[in-house]
């Protein structure tokens, strides 16, 4: 019997190391606060399906990640959601895009994986779906935060694509790769080696309509098998086509390596610097965070009691 | 210079009762679409561009589940999805949701080629689209007599049918009780997925790998299935390109293409045994198939389903159009 762990993020990227307190605290703790949320969901026996859901919900309700409330905008000014869910032992999934009224886009992830013989439902057949499961839809407004309607304006200024956090001094675009705060996500393992990944997010400021990334792409941004639990974030298209979430477990599966290795080396080979962060856990109880950005927000904990809550490498 | 080579597909999981008239149908379309491959390929034209103008080929013909002949929503329209992949760098593009573009293959490149994007859908797709100046058509063009009676059984039958063209006089009824096969828990006379595909390798070794789909019959509104996902229905890598049909679940859960390429990386077998190791262990009670290149000019094909349509060619003058085992 090994012992269970946990791990989540709220994105991946080019966080500067002089964020102000303003804007540090309120997603340390809120980081603290999802994992503290976690760890009693997984001490009282609870699924790792559930924990890793209610972590993220919990997640896309705080305004400052980039999901649920507080997703980056559209080019059109809009908030398009997606997510996706993965049982471990199953291998189950389930995954939406382009949702536009869910408060809770995991939450639909995981009913079209329990409640469909599907895996993947997008745009206004998502809405539909959603509606008819009688989950929460609020106005589309209730997302947009005023932060995000000025990345927004930023980014056309810039006229271009970039990742949803930018710092306050103005940078060259062609050297930053864009801070980021985008995308969250929950891996989790309990004693009896039940794995699950759940990630989500609003995508990329000012992307185009209908733009899929790497998040609700089963294999890419999130994956979980029999080893391990896997949960990306930062450029969505470097994810996509090196089937970041993926590569984790293939290399524990083909070539032996640990979940810190492997961890290590997906990240490495997913792209330049400045592409991508994980978390992820193992069958086994242990934990990995790597990232070749300049920070991710992220924590973890396991049973035999480590935590960690950090944004920047330790020291 | 290396050797090319080509394969194409027509969907994994075929009713062993298909009648005549059909298999010989499928048979030349396959031919057909080898042939134009193999021509480009002998006048040098590089692997992402034979893969395109062949799946081109494939959904511009309405036999098979793909553009024109694609299978239909629980609504009667069409959603049509694809997805290309460039082995050379890993670069990528897919589209989900398309119900006016003509050829959805040719989409998902111009989304990896023209757009900072790698997947785009619905009416997002769509409006690029018209940016860029495609062919587009209304939804009927891409409906056909064949599919509208089957989503009439479909529904009927109260399940979600995958694409399978019986002619309607065989009823779905007698089919039923002829074949004791089944694929997604429903009899394989009326289930077929017939998505389409082609992987290339070119003189430069360079692989590509492109899948086209209309997805399942009587589908719901919005459903993607695995064609458009990187690493499930398509993937291409320095290595190798690859294509999967079949159920589109089991695929998406295997990241059936991905791991083709992976295992030849990570285990350092060849093209033949990573097809046969994953379609053996990966798929656990999924019924699917692929077709794969190796940047060595190799071509094999691999089902663990109850046939496939399929067609091969090598530089070395290997051609073979086949069905079953």
């Amino acid at each position: 019997m090994v012992g269970w762990a946990i791990a989540l993020h709220g994105g991946a990227g080019d966080i500067p190391i002089d964020l102000p307190d303003e804007r540090r605290i309120p997603r340390e703790t809120a980081l603290r606060n999802c994992l503290d949320l976690g760890v009693s969901a997984l001490k009282s026996g609870k699924h790792p399906l559930d924990v890793t859901e209610l972590v993220v919900r919990e997640l896309e309700n705080h305004p400052d990640f980039n999901a649920g409330k507080g997703s980056v905008l559209t080019a059109q000014g809009t908030v398009e959601m997606e997510a996706s869910i993965m049982d471990g032992k199953t291998k189950r999934c389930g995954a939406v895009s382009g949702l536009t009224t869910v408060v809770n886009p995991i939450s639909v992830a995981r009913l079209v994986m329990e409640k469909t013989p599907h895996i993947y439902l997008g745009f206004d057949g998502a809405e539909a779906f959603a509606r008819a499961h009688g989950v929460e839809t609020v106005e589309s407004s209730h997302f947009i935060t005023p932060e995000n309607i000025a990345r927004l304006k930023q980014a056309k200024e810039f006229n271009r694509v970039q990742l949803d956090y930018t710092a306050p001094t103005p940078k060259l675009p062609e050297v930053s790769g864009d801070s980021q705060i985008g995308t969250v996500g929950c891996v989790a393992v309990d004693s009896a080696g039940n794995l699950a990944s759940a990630t989500s997010t609003g995508g990329y400021v000012n992307k185009m309509v209908g733009r899929i990334g790497d998040t609700p792409v089963i294999g890419a941004g999130t994956y979980a098998n029999h080893l391990c639990a896997v949960s990306a974030t930062g450029k969505g298209e470097y994810i996509i086509r090196a089937t970041v979430a993926r590569e984790v477990a293939a290399l524990m599966e083909y070539k032996g390596l640990s979940l810190t290795e492997a961890a290590a080396y997906a990240v490495e080979q997913s792209g330049p610097r400045g592409c991508c962060g994980l978390v992820a856990v193992s069958a086994n109880g242990e934990v990995a965070m790597p990232y070749n950005t300049t920070g991710m927000f992220r924590a973890c904990a396991t049973e035999d009691g480590y935590t960690e809550i950090a944004i920047w490498p330790k020291n | 210079m290396g050797k090319w080579a080509i394969a194409v597909h027509g969907g994994a999981g075929i009713d062993p009762n298909l009648p005549v008239e059909r298999q010989e149908q499928a048979k030349q379309l396959l031919t057909r679409c080898l042939n134009l491959g193999v021509a480009a390929l002998r006048s040098n034209v590089s692997a992402i561009d034979v893969v395109e103008l062949v799946v081109r080929e494939l959904e511009t013909d309405p036999l098979f589940n793909s553009g024109r002949g694609s299978a239909l929503t629980e609504n009667g329209t069409v959603e049509m999805e694809a997805s290309i992949m460039d082995g050379t760098k890993r670069r990528c593009g897919a589209v989900s949701g398309i119900t006016t573009v003509k050829n959805p293959i040719s989409l998902a490149r111009l989304v990896m080629d023209k757009s900072p994007h790698s997947y785009l859908a619905f009416s997002g797709a769509e409006e690029f689209a018209r940016k860029q100046g495609v062919e587009t058509v209304d939804n009927d063009y891409f409906v056909t007599e064949d599919n509208v009676g089957m989503l009439k059984l479909a529904k009927e039958a109260n399940s979600i049918l995958f694409d399978y063209r019986v002619p309607l006089i065989g009823c779905a009824g007698a089919a039923v009780n002829d074949s004791p096969l089944q694929m997604n828990g429903l009899p394989i006379s009326i289930y077929a997925p017939e998505t389409v595909g082609c992987v290339v390798v070119d003189r430069e070794g360079r692989c590509a790998a492109g899948t086209s789909t209309g997805g399942l019959m009587n589908k719901m509104m919005g459903r993607i299935g695995d064609s458009p996902l990187i690493g499930a229905g398509t993937y291409a890598s320095e290595l190798c390109g690859v294509s999967c049909t079949g159920e589109g679940e089991a695929i998406i859960r295997s990241t059936l293409a991905r791991d083709v390429s992976a295992v030849m990386e990570y285990k350092g077998v060849g093209l033949q045994e990573a097809v046969d190791y994953v379609i053996k262990h990966r798929l656990d009670e999924g019924f699917a198939g692929l077709i794969a290149v190796s940047n060595k000019g190799e071509v094999v094909c691999g089902f663990n389903s109850n046939g496939m349509f399929r067609g091969c060619a090598t530089e070395d003058g290997f051609m073979e159009v086949a069905m079953w085992e």
